[in-house]
């Protein structure tokens, strides 16, 4: 089950802690990957700990020539392309009432419009191959709202919504779009947090615990897969319970 | 019938799976040919592949028949 042998991938964000392990998750199941993110040292890094089977491509998803040449350029890389992961985001929260328009601006540019770009130029050989799997990475947050956040849950609602008419259009030609959306994961961030603060968080999850990246992971492998080709235009929530929706 | 003719009839009937008695000049992809909207976007992009040229979508959205593409391509490719 699940066996993505020859399979080719995309990761955005693979430098961040869920799109490392998105990363790992879909080499181990036999992909070969290519890493994209921002930090040269971190995609160098986590290629070494990869080893075969891997590609970089550096990408700043605020720029948006540079976006549309990416995923051609990882076609061009792998001989193809058959997953793609747009995991990169970036959050920048401030109260609505304070919020400029540059924290606006970039998030929704790396979060929504990076991955519209990324999509609309991969379709071009997933159209033509008869196959493809567009799996974007939201938030509950793009679902439930988080004060302080209105431009990263406007960004990653509008993920939600792009994925569900954009799989309609393409759901006749064997192309899947789907979302997972994560709740609490830890990472770097959490990790700054103290114990209090972490136990306010775990009293609002069912499960009693943070998610890892792997848990995530887990959810973009079975998207990913070829079992998984009678689902489209879903969200999958991969948030200990923490909202059932 | 014309080289380029040709090479787009090919197209169509490949593409769209249909018979080549149906593939005439006047034969509209959406009308008489069942082609969807995004059948007529992936003819869009053989044809540039098929004549390595670039096809703007201002110029695309005037190619409605068959005859309408062979005399796109008569004009601008090669």
């Amino acid at each position: 089950m699940f066996d993505l042998t020859g399979k080719k991938a995309l990761v955005t964000g693979a430098t961040g802690g869920i799109g490392g392990d998105i990363a790992r998750a879909l080499h181990k199941q036999g992909a070969t990957v290519v890493l994209s993110g921002t930090r040269a040292e971190a995609l160098d890094a986590l290629a070494g700990e990869l080893g075969e089977r891997t590609h970089i491509l550096t990408c700043n998803l605020s720029d948006a020539a540079a976006v549309d040449a990416l995923a051609g350029q990882a076609e061009t890389a792998l001989g193809g392309l058959d997953i793609l992961v747009h995991n990169a985001g970036i959050t920048r929260d401030n109260l609505f009432m304070r919020m400029k328009d540059e924290e606006w601006d970039a998030v929704l540019q790396v979060n929504l419009t990076a991955g519209f770009r990324l999509y609309r130029s991969a379709l071009r050989g997933m159209m033509k191959r008869r196959t493809g799997r567009l799996i974007g990475i939201t938030s509950v947050v793009g679902v439930t709202g988080n004060p302080g956040q209105g431009n990263y849950a406007a960004s990653k609602a509008g993920m939600i919504g792009m994925s569900k008419a954009l799989a309609q259009e393409v759901a006749s030609r064997g192309i899947t779009v789907n979302c997972v959306a994560p709740g609490f994961i830890e990472s770097p961030m959490t990790h700054a947090l103290n114990d209090k603060q972490k136990e306010t968080i775990i009293e609002k999850v069912p499960a009693g615990r943070l998610g890892t990246g792997g848990d995530v992971a887990s959810a973009v492998v079975y998207l990913a897969s070829d079992e998984a080709s009678y689902v489209t235009g879903q969200t999958l929530h991969v948030n200990g319970g923490m909202a059932m929706i | 019938m014309s080289d380029i003719a040709e090479r787009v009839k090919k197209i169509v009937i490949e593409h769209l799976g249909v018979d080549a008695e149906k593939v005439t000049d006047n034969a509209s992809f959406i009308d008489d040919l069942g082609a969807d909207s995004l059948d007529t976007v992936e003819l869009v992009m053989a044809f540039e592949e098929e004549f390595g040229v670039e096809i703007p979508d201002d110029a695309a959205e005037t190619i409605l028949t068959v005859g309408d593409a062979t005399r796109f391509l008569e004009k601008n490719a090669g």
